[in-house]
């Protein structure tokens, strides 16, 4: 049942006796919002749709008078980005995936573990250390470019080293371990804060019946927590990916290059600074880099909402 | 407790046990340490080394030369030239302007949205990833598409003009005391949609016993809304403003997208200011000055924010 | 498990996942360029470098990092120094590769240099970007200058205009244009495109060795002068001959403007010219190209440089080939005909170039031989980062009208540099 439903019920009994007046205006405003919303994806859509001429001079929100698909291919995969020799953004595709896919579940992870340690198993000073971690979600980025640089670079040498002794660098020093690790690192607070506040409301009972039985600390977390956690790890992984596939900072500084994620390719498609703006191939190619998110959003949205409100967001 | 327990086992079961069950005591220490001992490094640590930087005479290149408060000097004058407006200045009133707006009309917004959308729609389904989509898009693209849009020459203004009406005027995207308005609309425009999914997930969870009391007592939808559903919603308030603030906080691709590269400095924000100081204009000790002074404005909200939410846990 | 079959079985596991660094103990045959040239014109020009490369048996490691003029590629610079693994070799603007130079990260070219005689076929004045102590760590690729103008001759002849000589020349032109309801004045309203302007402006008013005493010498009493404030006012008055709309525009897309003939003149740096080509426009054909009234015979440069750092031994060798490569007459050539700009080195014929470019080589000698060859202020070849900055910071409010009078902009000019000294 919604809070309006019961709003509602005393005077009318459910929806269909809301006055029809009343059912057009939150029709009508729900609507309107959604239009405004879409405007700037139609926009986006239309210009990548036209050829480019059209583009520069005619009217933003006419429909396209003669059908293109040619920017989808070049954004795809025949726009040249710098000198290099991968065309388009598809060879970038592959490396934001690489990063995308551990970085969510390695801090997923350790979120839900903290989450669990952090409710059930309490220790003294519990509230200080998740004050503490709360606050990694908002250290801003820019100011943690040079030292984390700098920690990277160890992290090279001992990879060089490895190389030297082993053969391997074990991920020492790959670009895309690098940045999974700063991914996990800024993600544990929002990670933790999610599954904290989740567990916080899952009843201790059973945990401790767990325990009576002999469980151990894993056995518990694996069998009793992990198979009621689906909404709040839907909500986790929705989150950490939007933030993780969006950004640009970390994958601009430290893996610039071709082992660059997405945004850094798009970037560098968009930021033209010399020679004729193709904003219909820039509009596709925004397309495509946001396609996984997108999905992600409209497949999930419906197990994101539910998540949520299980528990995320309850204080 | 699983600490508590240890004490009681020595007596009865001997050694092996004791030492067993002191180890599971330690499972769950040892479980969060490794995400504490990251957050400790790579966010306190690095907080202690900005820290360090604003008080020496840092230029392109980290230098350990102390130069006492010269810094925080230094950002204490701007902060008071107001004729013609510093940098520091405008970057101060503008995160004023642009951090209020944002928080206020995506809390409003969001809440409207997501009371209209918990009024038993169809179609929830479709309109809910359509308030939510913006999020997913990374502003590296969709600020070209904003500025398009906001440009008198190409976009709304443009198309209005087309359509017939010719005295409709919106140029606030070329006017450096509008600029700032521009990028809270872009910014309202992509996170409203989350507030909207946070607080639908709120109203889905609010007690119904409490809100059959209220209409039986004879309360107004409206009064209900505002003196029940509102209060009870605190909780997501707070994340959602936490959420918001730091996000208006860390806001920096937008600012340069959509205004185009900041003219007349009029859309400076602390986190263009801060970036542009440490890494462009080569003045790394003023720019880590003002990333102190970020991370203590944010501590000045979150401290009181986290003193609240964890004291409510203990009644 | 025994070490070896550990060994394998870890190697296995980092395979799978696919973050096994093969054992590539640095490929000598590599060049790992980062750079902000993207696309259009830039790329196109910096591709002939890398098959020159290519030819001779180099891999080139591209890693472009585009944006804001190359500020998002200097954050990846830092990183990268900071981090121990600095790239082979780096686009890097005057007065920022001084920092590299003065912190010790860059390399020693200087073996090459001598024996290639660079020091007496690069300006003397690029020279200082380009070697500390005598020794070379840098390699000018080009030259460009920021006091053009740029018009559509077809406009031009519309409204009958001749080349203006001197700024009231200028004014009674854009005064025609108006009259003739085209838009006089195409402008990117972005702080370094405003500042670049008035590069020009403040030689145009007060002449080539106001604009030394003034911005190279820092001169107070130059920089609160009368003429400083005239400057000031003559930038306000090209203001008043733009499209209402220009704020925060792209400096290309005005450029565009002009070639589209919607605007007669912009004012702008000679990689304006790679707009004209890439629209297939032909120089005394479609445009034509002035010096800024009143700035002719003096050159305000910038330059693109590639940085030479100092890297392992076994990457030196291909730095050298690079270095050589970039400093050959052909690719100069070739590359400045694309780009817009002119040689680096002064013996480069001036066959493939265009009337403009032709121009522009003869004055960069005449120039450089009667110290009428200055660093522009806006493009960081006048002063170091934090000045060049607070300059464009003041320029860009006062344009913008956060600093009202001409007055108050030569204040706030002499606080803001010493506040960044």
């Amino acid at each position: 049942m919604t809070a309006a439903d019961l709003v509602a019920a005393p005077r009318r009994r459910n929806y269909s006796s809301q006055s029809i007046v009343t059912r057009v205006v939150i029709y009508g405003l729900l609507g309107f919002f959604a239009i405004i919303y879409l405007v700037p994806l139609i926009v986006m859509v239309m210009t990548s749709l036209k050829p480019l001429d059209e583009v520069t001079g005619g009217n933003m929100f006419a429909l396209p008078k003669s059908l293109t698909f040619a920017p989808w291919t070049r954004a795809w995969g025949e726009a040249a980005i710098g000198v290099s020799d991968t065309a388009g953004i598809s060879g970038y595709f592959m490396n934001s995936i690489k990063m995308v896919v551990p970085a969510v579940v390695i801090s997923t992870l350790l979120g839900a573990l903290n989450g669990y340690v952090l409710t059930k198993w309490r220790f003294p000073g519990h509230k200080l250390v998740f004050g503490m971690m709360l606050f990694a979600c908002f250290i801003p980025f820019q100011s943690v470019i040079i030292p984390m640089a700098v920690i990277l670079g160890l992290l090279g040498q001992i990879g060089n080293q490895l190389i030297d002794t082993f053969g391997f660098s074990f991920g020492f020093g790959n670009p895309t371990v690098n940045l999974v690790l700063c991914h996990v690192v800024y993600g544990l607070g929002f990670t933790t804060l999610f599954f904290r506040n989740y567990y916080e409301a899952f009843p201790t009972e059973l945990v401790k019946a767990a325990m009576i039985d002999g469980a151990s600390f894993f056995q518990i977390f694996r069998r009793v927590l992990l198979p009621n956690s689906t909404p709040i790890i839907i909500v986790t992984v929705i989150y950490q990916f939007t933030n993780i596939w969006n950004d640009f900072l970390f994958g601009s500084t430290f893996a610039a290059g071709d082992q660059s994620p997405m945004t850094v390719a798009l970037n560098n498609l968009v930021n033209t600074s010399t020679g004729v703006v193709e904003y219909n191939v820039n509009m596709a190619a925004a397309i495509i880099a946001a396609a996984p998110t997108l999905f992600v959003y409209v497949v999930a949205g419906r197990y994101f909402v539910r998540g949520l409100m299980a528990g995320a967001v309850k204080g | 407790m699983a600490v508590t327990t240890v004490s009681g086992a020595v007596t009865d079961r001997g050694r092996r046990i004791t030492l067993r069950t002191r180890l599971q005591g330690l499972v769950p220490k040892l479980v969060l340490a490794p995400s504490f001992l990251l957050v400790l490094i790579f966010v306190y640590g690095f907080n202690l080394w900005t820290v360090f930087l604003s008080f020496t005479n840092s230029r392109a290149f980290t230098s350990t030369k102390l130069i006492g408060f010269a810094n925080y000097e230094k950002l204490w004058t701007w902060t008071f030239e107001s004729d013609p407006p510093s940098s520091w200045y405008t970057a101060i009133v503008n995160i004023g302007i642009f951090g209020g707006l944002y928080i206020v009309f995506c809390l409003a917004l969001g809440l409207t949205l997501a009371i209209l959308l918990d009024q038993k729609i169809r179609g929830e389904g479709i309109l809910r990833p359509i308030y939510l989509y913006p999020l997913a898009l990374s502003f590296i693209v969709t600020g070209t598409a904003w500025k398009l849009f906001l440009d008198p020459g190409i976009g709304l203004e443009k198309a209005v003009h087309d359509w017939g009406w010719t005295s409709f005027k919106f140029d606030w995207v070329v006017n450096p005391r509008m600029m700032i308005y521009c990028v809270a609309i872009a910014g309202i425009w992509q996170t409203s949609g989350f507030v909207m999914a946070m607080f639908l997930a709120g109203l889905r969870g609010v007690d119904g016993e409490i809100l059959k009391a209220a209409q039986i007592d004879g309360a107004s939808t409206y009064a209900t809304y505002r003196r029940i559903v509102i209060p009870i919603m605190r909780p997501v308030f707070l994340s959602a403003i936490i959420v918001l603030a730091h996000m208006a906080i860390k806001s920096y691709d937008l600012v340069l997208s959509v205004t185009g590269k900041n003219p007349g400095g009029a859309a400076e924000l602390p986190s263009t200011f801060m970036y542009s100081y440490t890494f462009t204009r080569n003045q790394m000790g003023v720019g880590s000055t003002s990333a102190v002074i970020m991370l203590m404005t944010i501590a000045a909200i979150m401290i009181p924010y986290l003193y609240s939410e964890l004291r409510e846990k203990r009644q | 498990m025994k070490p070896r079959s550990l060994l394998l079985t870890s190697a296995m596991a980092a395979s799978v996942l696919g973050f096994a660094t093969a054992a590539t103990a640095a490929d000598l045959k590599e060049v790992q360029m980062l750079h902000w040239w993207t696309s259009g014109g830039e790329a196109a020009a910096l591709n002939v470098l890398k098959q020159d490369l290519t030819k001779e048996g180099y891999t080139w490691k591209d890693v472009p990092v585009a944006g804001g003029g190359g500020a998002g590629a200097m954050t990846t610079l830092k990183a990268m120094v900071a981090a121990g693994n600095p790239p082979t070799a780096s686009q890097i603007l005057g007065y920022f590769a001084l920092d590299y130079a003065e912190a010790g990260k860059l390399g020693d070219i200087t073996a090459i240099a001598t024996k290639e005689g660079w020091d007496k076929l690069v300006p003397t004045a690029l020279q200082k970007f380009t070697t500390t102590n005598g020794k070379w760590d840098a390699v000018p690729v080009n030259i460009h200058s920021v006091n053009w103008i740029w018009l559509n001759k077809a406009v031009m002849e519309k409204i009958g205009g001749t080349e203006p000589k001197t700024f009231d020349d200028f004014v009674a032109l854009l005064d025609k244009a108006k009259a003739a309801n085209v838009i006089p004045l195409a402008l990117g309203g972005q702080p370094w495109q405003e500042a670049t302007m008035f590069d020009s402006v403040v030689a145009s008013t007060g002449g080539i060795d106001f604009y030394k005493k003034a911005f190279i010498d820092l001169d107070e009493s130059a920089l609160k002068s009368d003429t400083m404030k005239k400057a000031f006012d003559n930038l306000a008055k090209l203001r008043s001959y733009t499209d209402p709309n220009y704020a925060g525009r792209d400096w290309n897309l005005a450029t565009a403007m002009v070639i589209k003939g919607d605007a007669l003149v912009q004012v702008m740096g000679d990689w304006a010219k790679g707009e004209f080509r890439a629209a297939n426009k032909e120089a005394g054909k479609d445009f034509i190209c002035y010096r800024f009234p009143g700035t002719d015979g003096a050159v305000i440069y910038n330059s693109d440089m590639f940085a030479i750092f100092n890297v392992s031994a076994d990457r030196k060798a291909a730095q050298a080939a690079m270095a050589t490569a970039t400093m050959s007459k052909s690719f100069q050539s070739a590359f400045n005909v694309i780009k817009g700009s002119v040689p680096a080195r002064m013996d480069v014929p001036d066959t493939d170039f265009d009337m403009c470019g032709k121009k522009g080589i003869a004055d960069v000698k005449s120039a450089n031989s009667n110290g009428k060859f200055l660093g522009s202020l806006a493009q960081n070849y006048a002063q170091p980062p934090a000045v060049a900055a607070a300059y464009d910071d003041v320029v860009t409010k006062f344009f913008h009208g956060e600093i009202k009078t001409s007055d108050a902009a030569v204040t706030e000019l002499v606080k803001a540099i010493k506040s960044a000294k």
